[in-house]
């Protein structure tokens, strides 16, 4: 399987665990990954809260780029990238003023031809049987409450995947992987998202919430796919603990990280040695 | 008289608004369901609900100076769930470009403009984000005024980073991209362009 890859800015930065575990994991499943050349950032919250041409002009100049190089599909991990590329190109695709206004910003044309894929739905195309044969390391101690936050799952009429309200495409991962998914309420609660640093009371009220209910479900750890999710919840950790006066700590892992420890690779490999909170000790 | 001068004042900005893609507001029936979702009702000034019922009254300068369109997270609850299927977070973006454009943002919140400001002018100059020197450009700009209202945050903020560095989840340089003036480019368009759109 050979799928275009559209790492994004996050990725190669803060959640440099993200891309590793995800070209870890694709490499033991036997996905090849071809990087998007030269792709720049697809303007995230940033663009789509003060510019809505800029908003679909940044993800599309990728989408253009993509289709230029021969790319049909293309992964994007981040949520919030795949969010905005899977937005762009429903936005062009429904109105051919808006898709010609575009290719003026961009001096690209671009005729819809990409499908952008988040990482669990690369995964669940992958197919669970196969993942399942893959398993060398079962992940037995993990009850994992699989947190899908907003982007992947909302609003369905544009990323058409999974269940809004309850979702099942990671707890199926998880579970192929030998680990246990926990039944929990917050699954597709916020985090607080992009607001990380510029408003962390927000941020550290809504994440605390997510962790509490995980732990009182019976969570020993969260699963992830977006890379605000990881930051708040592991990078944030300590200082949520700060403000609530707890001292709480939940390991976070990227759904990809989980993938890559199930299917052999070593802690370091699949980037867990990155994380804030200390995550070695379900890992047998 | 004074009537007919209020409905008209009411129409229009409930049509500036649809015509800018925000959607019809009357559409909306005041459920309230888009506010009993919203995981962030509790910082807002406005619920969700009511920012819609002031486009629909004309109410411009009470919704554009409100906190509750800069602490919309943009989770796409509200959306999800509208029986109207009425599209209330995109609401909230066209209602935040009018609120810039008109100088209307609320104090309180700007740390959020100045958020999407840094982290724009990041991809403008690189064409992808370099993460150390928007935090630096940002925090360059509100450190002085954080520092006055919440301390602590401050000092969190210099642990993650020193957390982040040790982590090497930093770089300390920008990466450069072939593309990088294609980049810029699209940005001075859409200035070009948005500004001829807003003259019409």
């Amino acid at each position: 399987m050979k799928v275009g890859y559209y790492p994004g800015c996050s990725v190669e930065g803060t959640a440099r665990e993200f891309g590793i575990s995800v070209r870890k994991s694709c490499e033991l499943l036997g996905i090849e990954l071809v990087d998007l050349d030269d792709w720049s950032c697809c303007g995230a919250t940033a663009a789509h809260n003060t510019s809505h041409l800029l908003s679909v002009a940044l993800p599309g100049r990728n989408l253009a780029l993509a289709e230029q190089q021969g790319l049909d599909k293309l992964l994007a991990p981040c949520a919030a990238c795949s969010n905005r590329l899977i937005a762009a190109h429903k936005e062009m695709t429904e109105s051919d003023t808006l898709r010609s206004e575009i290719a003026d910003l961009i001096e690209m044309p671009y005729s819809s031809s990409v499908k952008v894929l988040n990482y669990l739905e690369l995964i669940l195309n992958y197919g669970m049987e196969n993942l399942a044969s893959k398993v060398t390391r079962k992940l037995a101690d993990f009850k994992v409450a699989c947190y899908y936050g907003c982007l992947l799952v909302r609003p369905p009429k544009i990323v058409e995947f999974d269940d809004a309200e309850n979702p099942q495409s990671m707890d199926r991962i998880v579970t192929a992987l030998g680990a246990e998914a926990v039944d929990w309420e917050y699954k597709v609660e916020c985090c607080g998202g992009g607001f990380t640093i510029s408003d962390p009371k927000l941020v550290e009220t809504l994440s605390h919430d997510v962790i509490e209910n995980a732990e009182a479900e019976g969570a020993n750890a969260i699963a992830v796919s977006c890379p605000l999710c990881h930051a708040n919840l592991d990078m944030k950790q300590a200082a949520i603990n700060a403000r609530f006066h707890e001292k709480r700590k939940m390991p976070v892992f990227y759904v990809s990280e989980l993938v890559a420890l199930g299917c052999g690779a070593t802690p370091e490999e699949a980037g867990i040695n990155k994380h804030f909170v200390d995550s070695y000790a379900l890992i047998r | 008289m004074a009537a007919k001068i209020e409905q008209t004042a009411i129409e229009s900005f409930a049509k500036e608004v649809e015509e800018a893609g925000g959607g019809r507001a009357a559409e909306c029936y005041q459920c309230g369901k888009c506010s009993a979702g919203c995981p962030v009702a509790s910082f807002m000034d406005l619920l969700p609900h009511q920012v819609v019922r002031c486009v629909q009254l004309g109410m411009r300068d009470e919704v554009l100076r409100s906190a509750t369109i800069w602490v919309c997270a943009s989770c796409l609850t509200c959306t999800t769930r509208c029986p109207k299927e009425f599209e209330i977070a995109h609401l909230m973006d066209i209602l935040r470009e009018i609120s810039v454009r008109e100088g209307k943002v609320s104090v309180r919140q700007k740390d959020k403009l100045r958020f999407h400001r840094a982290f724009l002018r990041s991809v403008e100059s690189h064409g992808r984000i370099f993460e150390l020197g928007m935090i630096q450009n940002f925090k360059m700009r509100t450190a002085a005024k954080q520092a006055l209202r919440d301390p602590r945050v401050l000092m969190q903020d210099a642990m993650m980073g020193k957390g982040m560095l040790f982590k090497r989840k930093l770089r300390f340089l920008p990466e450069t991209i072939k593309g990088k003036k294609h980049v810029k480019r699209i940005f001075d368009r859409v200035r070009r362009l948005e500004k001829s759109k807003g003259k019409k």
